[in-house]
């Protein structure tokens, strides 16, 4: 890739030295931010929540939050200035020169309005002279084009076929650039792929160029051509994706790589240390000081500049030159244990229903003590419903669940408190399964209480402990649900779960509500726990790479059967089920940047 | 696969199934009505006949007017009448209830619905500007006015209005809302101008407030943040997308306020000596003319489930979510 000559306005996006501040001038969410976009070209746009990645992308459309406004610097597109321009024709400007296609569509459409009106309202913008119909943007996306489906509610609609109408709207106009926001955080990994392909065959065919906000480094990997990776409203790292990927210069970028777990690779994943910065930019030392390894008194001096370490490949550090601290990822998952230790579940021909739907058929298989087992499968293969089951949190259940020695009835309610304490479930979501009105320390104490006969004085220390062990802070035992960060909040549930010593935990889909970093450090814990502590888990994710980086074996379900498992190394070198092998094929993964032409070019890797 | 649940079905049982619920509501309160009326002091007989009545005129009257029998017989008689249009005659001057609420009932759905078709849309209306301006001066201006009339008492309102407007400081409008038995108010409109504005200035504030706060809480959603980014033209955001979602939670305070109009004019009636039925029943009561309360209390309690079923169902047609299914 040719370096691209600032002063040549024919790029399809310019922007320079963008601020975006508060209102009141005490922060700046994004400072210094200057890239530039060809026709057709995908930016990945990467950093933990808080990091300014949203703010970037929606100020490329001229638009601030409430309480923020860009405060200097300028942003071209398709040869208007954005930054100059007024409301009344920023508004003119917006739908047809730069779109944007929204996080969350479920939300993002217009509950009242038909999927018709909300369509149509794009082409209309954009005026006549152009040719296209509704039906046509509806296949551009692979939505049925039938009368029906324009006619339908957003309500209506599923959560991968809301986000493909997002997408049809921004691309309805034919704009020069498209803003997405995480457009496929919450799709399973089948829809997101083809989201993904969708936005990348549209992009290339309508010369359309894109900035692909996201938390997943891994998603990027598979989009982007290039990819900038923000810190503190900062661009710290910009390059060619294969060449940020591959080569990553800035320590940050270093962290957060190996915060994603990758299906291609065997590692486990680690969490970066400390808070992630919520304060916006630091005007006078590099932001990312107070949570790097390699910081020197320099880089309290000063911002450090950006400087290229490869042409199109740009760092904003003092140390990037500096390479002998990098280390490869290593394997730390604990060994396949399971031909030395008892079975500690045995589960047999269990059948699950809802009402009269069948959910789950004919589920056999064991777990032994001291291992971790996945479960995998899309939405809807009953793999949640399984791991209720088992806690006994889905009663409709039948078969045999011989827990150490003995049957397990199913209904928690009826098993006695010794199997209710030994067998503990942790959910999906850290913000509906805390007591918004308990104090953390109260909800974790109620475990100790209910299931345990551990004296009234000594819980508060039970409960220290057990923060102690999710390296939750004690000063967390007196706050409430709303004042913890969502990674926090899932701590605590661990620890609620952890406090009364269980033998068997259940996690489903924890960590698929956090943002990347936070799941890595979710993700050491549970590993640590393991290895330690000799827990045994199952396992929940619709996400491979987070199973393949935790679990020694794994079952793929698929319409409430099991109809693969094995050691998770074998299962995911050579899946036998149709279903393991589209999973695989879908998920995202680093590889896909490593393109021919950019091992041509760059002698990396 | 592509196939979409008529929309029309579950939302014909719905209503069904309110109007159903509705009239059960009417019966209880008929019920109640009618036994709260019986267990009141007093006897009906001595109402109509005065206190020199003799014990066997008395005693005659009470056949005639069936006090005799069982409470749940006269009940069910009653009921009986009331179903067939029959609302029997006023104990004090004998005439039928039919006769005498019927102007009374005219005259209050004219101060209602002048009232309703003046102050919605100016609510709404102003509702939507505020929030269109949250912060502004004149979003502050107009919610602190709202909060202050809100906090005044109606009656209060309406003496102040009748001493700016009609008596002290300029005499334009008529003090009093008096129009002659079996004349129309429409004869005389000016007196309809103070009893409305009144009205409109108690319900107001509600109507306003509400549309303001759903209206703000719909301009902060993503979904307008997405039009913003669509590029829409203000109107059309305003219009189009913003006003559906903001009124739908709206209406059940329109309802209320309804509701309120119809029972709640019987102060505003008495300070101006308007002949509506809030004044009607203020009469009745006092003279114990049981069976005019009965039918007017019967009446305004009916128009409250009414106008209740009604703005369920007009919330049910503005919302999507709730007459769709899903396919």
């Amino acid at each position: 890739m040719q370096l691209i000559d600032p002063c040549d306005e024919t790029r399809t996006v310019s922007v320079k030295n963008l601020r975006v501040e508060t209102t009141d001038n005490l922060k700046q969410l994004v400072e210094d931010v200057s890239l530039e976009l060809l026709p057709g070209e995908i930016l990945g746009v990467v950093g933990e929540s808080g990091s300014g990645k949203t703010t970037l992308g929606l100020a490329l459309l001229g638009h601030c939050r409430r309480g923020l406004r860009i405060g200097a610097g300028t942003i071209r597109v398709g040869g208007e200035l954005l930054s100059d321009k007024g409301p009344s024709e920023l508004q003119r400007l917006r739908g047809r020169l730069v779109c944007y296609v929204p996080q969350d569509p479920a939300t993002a459409l217009n509950p009242a309005l038909r999927i018709r009106t909300q369509l149509a309202e794009c082409l209309d913008k954009n005026g006549s002279g152009r040719n296209i119909s509704l039906e046509d943007l509806l296949e551009d996306v692979m939505l049925p084009s039938g009368a029906g489906f324009l006619h339908a509610f957003p309500h209506q609609l599923s959560g991968g076929q809301l986000q493909r109408v997002a997408i049809a709207m921004a691309f309805a106009a034919r704009p020069r650039l498209i803003v997405m926001d995480e457009p496929t955080t919450g799709l399973d990994v089948s829809t997101q792929s083809h989201v993904l392909k969708t936005v990348r065959r549209l992009c290339e065919s309508h010369r359309v160029a894109a900035v692909y906000v996201s938390h997943d480094i891994a998603v990027v990997a598979s989009i982007a051509n290039r990819t900038a990776v923000v810190y503190a409203g900062r661009i710290v790292e910009m390059g060619p994706t294969a060449s940020v990927l591959f080569d990553p210069s800035h320590p940050y970028t270093r962290a957060l790589i190996r915060a994603v777990p990758d299906i291609d690779s065997t590692a486990t994943v680690s969490g970066l240390a400390g808070q992630a910065p919520d304060g916006g930019a630091d005007l006078k030392r590099c932001s990312f000081v107070p949570r790097c390894a390699l910081a020197v008194p320099a880089c309290r001096a000063t911002v450090p500049p950006a400087v290229p370490v490869r042409p199109g490949h740009e760092v904003r550090c003092l140390r990037a030159a500096d390479r002998e601290h990098i280390h490869e990822r290593s394997r730390l998952l604990p060994e396949e244990t399971g031909s030395r230790s008892n079975t500690l579940l045995d589960v047999r021909q269990l059948t699950a229903s809802h009402g009269n739907a069948k959910i789950l058929h004919d589920i056999t298989f064991k777990i032994r003590a001291g291992e971790c087992v996945g479960v995998v499968g899309t939405s809807g293969s009953g793999k949640t419903t399984l791991a209720r089951s088992l806690a006994g949190l889905h009663e409709d259940a039948r078969g045999q669940v011989i827990y150490r020695d003995s049957e397990l009835v199913s209904g928690t309610r009826n098993r006695d408190a010794d199997a209710r304490r030994s067998i503990q479930y942790i959910f999906q979501s850290p913000y509906g399964s805390l007591n918004p009105r308990r104090s953390i320390g109260a909800s974790v104490a109620t475990a100790l209480s209910q299931l345990t006969t551990v004296p009234a004085a000594e819980r508060r220390a039970r409960v220290l402990k057990a923060f102690d062990q999710v390296a939750l802070p004690a000063s967390a035992i007196d706050r409430f649900p709303h004042e913890l960060s969502g990674g926090q909040r899932q701590r605590a549930a661990i620890a609620r779960a952890l406090i009364v010593d269980p033998d068997f935990l259940i996690c489903d889909e924890i960590t698929s509500a956090l943002d990347v970093s936070v799941q890595a450090r979710i993700m050491e814990l549970l590993g640590e726990l393991q290895r330690e502590h000799g827990l045994t888990m199952l396992f929940v994710s619709h996400n491979l790479a987070v199973v393949r980086s935790i679990a020694q074996r794994v079952l793929v379900m698929q319409h409430g059967r099991i109809v693969e498992s094995g050691l998770t190394e074998a299962v995911l070198t050579n899946p036998s089920a149709a279903v393991t092998r589209q999973l695989l094929q879908d998920a995202p993964r680093f590889s896909c940047a490593r393109s021919a032409e950019y091992l041509e070019e760059h002698d990396v890797v | 696969m592509l196939k979409f649940t008529s929309a029309i079905s579950p939302l014909m049982t719905l209503i069904c199934r309110r109007i159903a619920f509705g009239a059960l509501t009417l019966l209880i309160l008929s019920m109640l009505v009618f036994f709260a009326t019986e267990i009141l002091p007093g006897d009906a007989a001595r109402v109509v006949l005065g206190r020199a009545a003799n014990e066997t005129a008395l005693q005659a009257l009470r056949e005639q007017l069936h006090l005799d029998e069982p409470v749940a017989a006269r009940y069910w008689h009653w009921l009986v009448n009331i179903c067939t249009g029959d609302f029997g005659t006023s104990l004090v001057n004998g005439r039928p209830i039919a006769e005498l609420v019927a102007s009374r009932l005219m005259n209050s759905a004219v101060l209602l619905v002048l009232t309703t078709g003046l102050t919605i849309p100016l609510a709404v209306g102003l509702g939507v500007f505020a929030a269109l301006r949250r912060g502004r001066r004149s979003d502050s201006f107009l919610s602190v006015a709202a909060l202050v009339v809100a906090s005044l008492p109606e009656f209060v309102i309406g003496i102040g209005l009748i001493i700016v407007f009609a008596t002290v400081v300029v005499q334009w409008l008529p003090p009093v809302s008096m129009v002659p038995p079996g004349t129309s108010v429409f004869a005389r409109p000016l007196v309809l101008v103070l009893p409305t504005l009144t009205l409109g200035l108690v319900s107001f504030p509600y109507i306003f407030r509400m549309i303001r706060a759903t209206m703000i809480d719909v301009l902060e959603s993503d979904y307008m943040e997405m039009a913003t980014l669509k590029g829409l033209p203000r109107w059309r955001m305003t219009f189009v997308h913003a006003l559906p979602n903001a009124v739908a939670p709206a209406i059940q305070v329109v309802a209320l306020m309804l509701a309120y109009l119809a029972g709640g004019t019987v102060m505003i009636e008495y300070v101006f000596g308007y002949a509506g039925l809030g004044q009607g029943l203020m009469n009745a009561i006092q003279s114990r003319d049981m069976p005019v309360i009965q039918v007017i209390v019967l009446l305004l309690a009916a128009f409250y489930v009414l106008v209740n079923l009604a703005a369920d169902i007009v919330t049910i047609l503005v919302t999507p979510k709730l007459r769709t299914g899903t396919w």
